[in-house]
């Protein structure tokens, strides 16, 4: 129940900034719509719905980086954490209270873009559900990478690092913009090393219904989503030690 | 009973002593000041009690229980407001108090009893629909310090309780202070002389992470030989008495 009440103190706090959902929802959906507007006045295939769907989900992710790492940062520099620390919350209690209400966000957020994106043609099918369940472990890593800022990092460096550097690593590594065959070399070779490739080939790969491509891509996924969140739990409960 | 005794506590970070050989002891249902100017290490005591940080030497109990040892148990009996106004901005005053319940696993019965009776307590009616971030900094301390009364500490830790609000809102949150007294231990630090006379039962003098002198207004400014309190606490400050 503490780890409850705790969880949803941050859902409201997250959902109650009106820069949260401008970025968190907005964002992801004037990208989604200016770029499918463009596709439609080019005569190359670049941004169809289809690939340029799964790609945005993904990317609307780095958002939710910034917010978990802005709410941690955010409460690490204020007095409130020092408050909750003298109360029964444990270590544990303080990381999934954190965790817990950015999933539905993370996964209302992917819901949102392929709602929207219907009307503008996308393709219908069950694989959107497939597309839908696969974002979470995606999410659980991005949610993590936020915990992970915000135990290190005050709310200035989170908006640097995490609002500028990651949304821009997570870009143009990833593939969403462009494909990275096109790049090749030494780029490719750097963005097959990060996650984001991976995530969005994921998705995508979900979307179109190849499970045999999707089963390449989450063995990144998933190790970078479970050492990125041990790292998090660790320096999370370093922080609240040093206290 | 004791509520606290300290033993030889410190603190030191790196080459600096915030906190040195502390011996304290307060009674149950004492309203004690620690008075000092700032950086006399004030904050790092109330830290240290509060099981927030980890002495360097010494120890100290709080009730029965050991603040190095027996942490977990202390952290039940206890509860603090800190120097700066810890509450979740965003959230309503109610959803902040509603929020404390929730932590120590209330029920909605004992929760709905809980708020009502800390609203009359710090006149917060008017302003429990109110988002915290937007109240005044009196409004905001009393929601602070009513957050930590709803655990019903045997132990409140208020750190510079008053700091930064205006003359009409430290003299409504020292009426504030006053109901409590008795009902609960409390330890406030304060820079404001007139608030440990007006507030306190005991006043500890700290300079440098030193306790300098302890005792009642009075028994300080006889120690010192002084005719009011702010002319003991001066020259206490500057080593006019041991």
């Amino acid at each position: 129940m503490k780890t409850l009440a705790f969880s949803k103190r941050c859902a409201k706090e997250i959902l109650r900034d009106p820069i949260n959902l401008i970025f968190g929802i907005g964002f992801p959906l004037v990208l989604l719509l200016l770029l499918s507007a463009l596709q439609k006045n080019i005569p190359v295939s670049l941004f169809e719905i289809d690939t340029l769907t799964p790609g945005i989900t993904v990317f609307g992710l780095s958002f939710i980086t910034l917010f978990s790492a802005t709410l941690v940062a955010k409460d690490r520099e204020s007095a409130f954490l020092q408050r909750l620390y003298t109360t029964p919350l444990s270590g544990f209690d303080f990381i999934i209270g954190y965790m817990l209400p950015l999933l539905p966000i993370a996964i209302a957020q992917t819901v949102i873009c392929y709602i929207v994106a219907i009307p503008l043609g996308l393709t219908v099918s069950v694989n959107i559900i497939y597309a839908v369940i696969g974002i979470i472990p995606i999410a659980v890593f991005n949610i993590s990478l936020g915990l992970l800022c915000g135990s290190v990092l005050n709310v200035k460096q989170v908006g640097g690092i995490c609002g500028a550097l990651l949304t821009n690593l997570s870009a143009w590594l990833s593939g969403v913009w462009f494909d990275l065959k096109l790049v090749g070399g030494v780029f490719e070779k750097i963005a097959n090393v990060f996650p984001f490739l991976h995530a969005v080939e994921f998705e995508k790969a979900l979307f179109c219904g190849d499970f045999a491509l999707s089963k390449a891509h989450i063995l990144p996924i998933i190790i970078y989503s479970a050492v990125i969140t041990a790292l998090a739990v660790l320096c999370f409960l370093r922080q609240m030690k040093k206290q | 009973m004791k509520a606290i005794k300290a033993v030889g506590l410190s603190k030191r970070y790196k080459d600096v002593t915030a906190v040195k050989d502390l011996d304290l002891e307060i009674e149950k249902g004492e309203l004690f000041s620690l008075l000092g100017v700032n950086g006399a290490g004030k904050t790092t005591v109330i830290k240290m009690l509060s099981c927030l940080s980890k002495p360097s030497d010494g120890d100290a109990f709080v009730g029965d229980f050991s603040i190095t040892k027996q942490s977990d148990e202390a952290k039940r009996i206890i509860a603090v407001s800190p120097q700066e106004t810890a509450v979740a901005e965003n959230l309503s005053v109610k959803e902040n108090l509603e929020l404390i319940c929730g932590i120590h696993s209330f029920s909605k019965a004992k929760t709905e009893k809980k708020i009502k009776e800390l609203s009359k307590i710090f006149a917060l009616d008017e302003v429990l629909k109110r988002k915290a971030g937007k109240l005044s900094g009196g409004y905001k301390r009393r929601v602070s310090i009513a957050m930590a009364l709803i655990s019903e500490p045997e132990l409140l830790f208020l750190d510079e309780p008053t700091l930064g609000l205006d003359v009409i809102a430290r003299h409504e949150l020292w009426e504030v202070i006053r109901t409590l007294k008795g009902k609960v231990t409390i330890v406030l630090t304060t820079h404001y002389m007139e608030e440990a006379k007006a507030l306190s039962d005991r006043v500890g003098i700290m300079k440098n992470g030193v306790l300098l002198a302890i005792g009642t207004v009075e028994e300080l400014k006889s120690k010192a030989g002084a005719d009011s309190f702010e002319n003991a606490f001066v020259s206490i400050v500057r080593g006019g008495i041991k």
